[in-house]
């Protein structure tokens, strides 16, 4: 398999303050990667990195392509969405201005009206609250919205930073199951950020832990799940 | 009665050109944050560039539609220049620059002009608007050129995916940035469009002050006073504002002993220090509904 996304010493800053000191790994085309680690690992920090949102050193490589000191709209129109903590919905318009949003650097007028409908396909409920000003959404629709947004842009990879943050445990399942299926049926390459990583490495086929900046362990997703100190530190039995 | 609805009407066409002027204001508020001081300047140094094409023998129209083209460019150019440098920099460094900017427009105006005061022609006539005492054709005009150019304003916001795009810049930039959207350009844009409204204000106004170089030191403290009145955070609230403030300088003029024409300035600054008191988000200042 080849590498759709290669990221080689990531080393990131905060002013003066170091964040990442030396990230190595890729993500296989195809994959669904998962990221875990502790508060302050380092996380976010790593997806912000690829979209040049914070200052960093090393090489990102996309498509074979290195990212440089791209903007990060320009990245972004690269094919990479990020759904980011938070899920940076615009609160003060339609759920149906946020999907044009997603799509707003495409040029397909016709694929978009198509991808809206296929948004509203996988997502029935933002389609009940389609001239709803997003920010009446409840936190889950909010985060469904977020992914639908992202999914717009009909990207190659998808950065999403701890999508079950502040959400019910049973919407949590639905919505893994629906990045699950955006995986395999739209061949989306997948990164997700979890604190919550039990259900993080039931959906992931990759993983990798990170602890103050450092990438300490890597591997497949089940190997992870059955390793002694992850279950001890991250699945807390 | 006559007097009254005389005066209301009067109120309307001014604040025609106030409602303008916030505007511009808001949008510009909108996309940096900051209050551009130097926005009247700018739709001062407009209706010269109009005034002078009209010298050279261009007709009214079209020296209209070209001042606005150069308008708008002029207004990119001011922020690739002066303001994306300071994008970053503390609120005080920003006002320094709005202040810089004032003094130089002001002052280049004046140079390349003079200060004497010009008569500014009106395509519409200076007539009874339908036979009637109660308008003339120019109020008239400045009236419904406003309404045209806020209808186009609703329509290019509503409906238009650069209009969406730089609603969402200035809603969340960080947002805008993740779907791709160029914000620093949105920014720039939007300082162009608030340059062209200022010109058209600038334009309507100057046969009843007036040219000179400092035609628009008062109707800017209105257009202030209009964009706070109707919240800084709302395009729609700076034009409704706009026209309050118009109509109630009117009044406030001619029915408040003691106030008259001198004083009707001092009447904008306590209106915007009242509405900042007891209703800072203004009357159409940004709601937002939010559930977590």
């Amino acid at each position: 398999m080849t590498a759709l996304l290669n990221i080689k010493d990531l080393r990131a800053y905060y002013g003066q303050v170091q964040a990442l000191h030396g990230l190595n790994f890729s993500l296989n085309e195809g994959s669904l990667t998962t990221l875990l680690g502790a508060n302050g690992a380092g996380k976010t920090t790593t997806l912000r990195a690829i979209c040049n949102m914070v200052r960093s050193t090393g090489a990102i490589e996309f498509e074979g392509a290195p990212l440089g000191s791209r903007s990060t709209e320009s990245i972004v129109r690269l094919g990479i969405a990020h759904v980011p903590q938070g899920r940076g919905t615009f609160t003060t318009m339609t759920v149906e201005e946020n999907l044009q949003l997603g799509a707003i650097s495409r040029k397909d007028s016709a694929g978009i009206v198509s991808d809206i409908e296929r948004m509203y396909a996988h997502f029935p409920v933002l389609k009940q609250r389609y001239t709803q000003q997003a920010g009446t959404l409840s936190g889950g629709e909010q985060q469904m919205l977020a992914v639908a947004r992202a999914l717009m842009l009909r990207p190659r990879l998808m950065l999403l930073d701890e999508p079950s943050f502040g959400l019910a445990p049973l919407i949590v399942r639905d919505l893994f199951k629906i990045l699950g299926k955006i995986n395999r049926e739209d061949k989306v390459t997948i990164l997700v950020v979890e604190q919550n990583a039990q259900l993080a490495l039931e959906l992931a086929d990759q993983a990798y832990v990170i602890e103050t900046g450092r990438i300490v362990m890597s591997g497949n997703a089940k190997d992870i799940a059955n390793n002694e100190d992850v279950r001890k530190s991250y699945l807390g039995y | 009665m006559e007097l009254f609805i005389n005066q209301v009407l009067a109120g309307v066409a001014t604040g025609a050109i106030y409602a303008c002027m916030a505007l511009a204001v808001v949008m510009i508020y909108q996309a940096i944050d900051h209050l551009n001081f130097a926005q009247g300047e700018m739709a001062m140094f407009s209706t010269f560039i109009s005034w002078q094409l009209m010298q050279w023998g261009v007709p009214y129209w079209w020296a209209f539609l070209l001042t606005l083209i150069i308008s708008f460019a002029g207004g990119i150019l001011i922020e690739r220049v002066l303001f994306k440098p300071l994008a970053k920099a503390p609120i005080l460094t920003n006002v320094a620059g709005f202040i810089a900017l004032f003094a130089i427009i002001n002052s280049v105006a004046g140079l390349t002009w003079d200060f004497t005061i010009k008569q500014y022609p009106t395509p519409f006539g200076s007539s009874p608007f339908l036979g009637s005492q109660l308008i003339s054709t120019h109020q008239a005009g400045m009236i419904g050129v406003t309404l045209l150019m806020l209808l186009g304003l609703y329509l290019f916001f509503q409906f238009t995916r650069i209009g969406l795009a730089m609603r969402a810049a200035a809603a969340l930039p960080e947002s805008a940035r993740l779907v791709g959207i160029n914000t620093s350009w949105m920014i720039a844009l939007g300082w162009g469009m608030a340059s062209a409204i200022g010109a058209v204000a600038g334009i309507l106004i100057a046969p009843v002050v007036f040219l000179e170089p400092n035609m628009m030191g008062g109707v800017l403290v209105y257009g202030f006073a209009a964009a706070v009145l109707g919240g800084l955070t709302s395009p729609l609230g700076a034009v409704v504002g706009g026209f309050l403030v118009g109509v109630f300088e009117n009044l406030a003029g001619t029915y408040i002993p003691g106030v008259g024409n001198e004083l009707k300035l001092p009447i904008a600054l306590a209106l915007i220090i009242t509405v900042l008191v007891f209703k800072p988000a203004g009357l159409f200042g940004r709601a937002i509904v939010k559930r977590v």
